[in-house]
């Protein structure tokens, strides 16, 4: 009893434990489960609850055949709804992306010049909104944006229009809330990059007889790619899935695909095309997602030989 | 640094910090207003706040995110903190950077798809194993901790990185027991990481809308479900108010805990 006793102790006290219990639980709440959604996705619509049916049955003893039915996504294929969505979610990010990079990186670059008495301070203040709610934030541009907002009620009153824009419930307050919402995801992975260049290859640069733009163009933005790229992933990544923006800002007009499969799920109650809908938008991440693996990887290696 | 900080970059900084902050400001200005117009003033009032501190359901489904925020983020720590050290004191074990992978991915992987995931896998498990029963802030707490972990991981995986590993082989060569180790010298050591992880992944969880209404069952409704429910039909000051005390209740647990580690490492 007390040799069986110290097995198990020594077990669970032995560092196997530390992959065991971790990647146990990475294992069988987030990569099972999308196999689950791959299987549901070629499954078709039942009424009750799971609304799906069966994909395993057992046709005699011992064999198993699995029914494929690409209905769903022969159904995702012919409503030209869905691909559009799927393009305009990709637009709206990339453009989202892009706003964020424009802001983000002389913010950035501004940072990593500030004296370190001033830079934990403004740090600080970047990732501050971060830690204050999500939804609250999205919840502030209601107010700024709505026609009787913020915006529309100062160029009222100012006279420069006559009666007030529609700025709520657009592509472009979809955007802004995206640029709004993910810019401290861009903007510390470039500082980290910024922080790092040595500037005495700028003043080498510059000794050499470049312009300022030269050196900016061919010596600090190859310098801090990973950084470009790395925040550039962050942003890009989860907001191709958005919900809340373009639920909340973008109205009935903005179709993100994100916002289709909530109401495919919420409102339709159709789990397999909500999860065929899943599948197609990881299609489409595949690439971001492995293009932002391969330099986390490389960041890695890198503080490995330290 | 030599080079000074040039005009432009000062400004651009300067409205920089403007973008992130004005829209925080307006959401404060307009919590003390009298009117229901969110843009009109009609002077201090603090009747927002009063009702706030009377909506039943606001108060039980803030009571339920709390519960919910401690658990996940107690777990996301202790399972992302073994995760981390796996990665970086085990060596080139074959599939680390599988492992590597499988512990950052829930970081960018969009929320809709990791709530459905988890929820066609929940009502998986309930119909061939009869567990969980129901959906509920354990499925919910399950949830949020796979999301929270992932950031634990890296932050801890980048402070194990950084340590010296001498004063851990020397207890180790001394014949310490490796568990031994790890509580009395890496744990330690690591702390800052924690406990800003633990931080970090509270916050998360109190704020997540997406994988909670996936995963919640009847009666588990966490407070950004109620919030998002009453903000879809628009503007309301008391969301105001209650986006007041949020933002006061970060803003200053945030800057005690810059200051504490700050006067800490000086």
């Amino acid at each position: 009893m007390k040799k069986a006793w110290n097995k198990v102790s020594s077990l669970v006290t032995s560092p196997f434990m530390a992959l065991v219990l971790p990647y146990g639980w990475s294992l069988l709440f987030f990569l099972i489960p999308f196999f689950i959604v791959l299987k549901i996705s070629f499954s078709d619509l039942k009424m009750g609850l799971p609304p799906y049916g069966p994909l395993l049955e057992w046709v005699e003893e011992g064999v198993l055949t699995i029914r494929l039915n690409f209905s769903n996504y022969a159904f995702i294929g012919t409503d030209s709804l869905y691909l559009l969505s799927c393009l305009e979610s990709l637009l709206i990010a990339l453009l989202g992306t892009i706003g964020c990079l424009l802001i983000g990186y002389p913010m950035a670059y501004g940072l990593s010049k500030t004296s370190p008495r001033w830079r934990t301070v403004l740090l600080m203040l970047v990732v501050l909104p971060f830690w204050t709610s999500f939804l609250l934030r999205v919840y502030a541009w209601i107010g700024i944006l709505s026609p009787h907002g913020f915006i529309n009620t100062l160029l009222l009153k100012a006279g420069i229009i006559a009666s007030p824009l529609t700025l709520l419930d657009t592509t472009f307050a979809t955007v802004l809330g995206i640029i709004y919402c993910y810019l401290p995801f861009m903007i510390l992975p470039l500082y980290a990059s910024l922080e790092k260049i040595d500037f005495t290859l700028t003043e080498a640069a510059y000794d050499l007889g470049a312009r300022p733009f030269q050196v900016f163009l061919k010596v600090i933005i190859p310098l801090s790619f990973p950084g470009i790229i790395a925040g550039s992933m962050l942003v890009l990544i989860p907001s191709v899935g958005e919900f809340v923006i373009p639920e909340l800002l973008g109205g009935s007009q903005t179709l993100m695909i994100g916002k289709l499969l909530w109401n495919e799920f919420f409102t339709n109650h159709d789990w397999p095309v909500a999860s065929s809908l899943a599948i197609l938008m990881l299609i489409f991440l595949i690439i971001p997602l492995a293009i932002f693996q391969q330099f986390q990887e490389r960041q890695v290696r890198f503080l490995d030989e330290d | 640094m030599k080079t000074r900080l040039s005009p432009f970059l000062k400004i651009f900084l300067g409205c920089g910090y403007g973008f992130l902050y004005l829209p925080i400001f307006t959401l404060i200005i307009f919590s003390f207003n009298a009117s229901r117009q969110i843009t009109v003033w009609q002077g201090f009032s603090l009747q927002w706040y009063e009702a706030l501190l009377q909506d039943t359901v606001l108060i039980r489904s803030a009571w339920n995110s709390l519960q919910i925020a401690t658990c996940a983020a107690t777990l996301a720590v202790i399972l992302g903190t073994l995760a981390a050290t796996a990665l970086v004191r085990f060596g080139r074990f074959r599939g680390r950077s599988f492992f590597g992978i499988l512990a950052t991915a829930p970081l960018v992987m969009p929320e809709v798809i990791t709530g459905l995931s988890l929820l066609l896998l929940f009502v998986g498990l309930e119909q061939n194993f009869g567990w969980p029963q129901g959906r509920g802030l354990l499925t919910i707490i399950i949830a949020h901790t796979t999301l929270c972990m992932a950031y634990v991981t890296i932050l801890v995986r980048g402070r194990l990185a950084e340590m010296e590993r001498s004063l851990e082989e020397a207890a180790l060569d001394l014949g310490a027991h490796p568990l031994k180790v790890f509580m009395a010298i890496t744990l330690p050591l690591i702390s800052p990481a924690l406990i800003s992880g633990w931080l970090l992944a509270f916050a998360l969880s109190l704020d997540d809308l997406v994988l909670a209404s996936f995963v919640a069952g009847p009666g588990s409704s966490t407070l950004p479900m109620v919030i998002f429910s009453s903000i879809r039909f628009g503007i309301s000051p008391k969301i105001n108010a209650l986006a007041t005390l949020i933002i006061t209740g970060v803003a200053i647990s945030v800057l005690l805990a810059g200051w504490l580690m700050h006067r800490k490492r000086y």
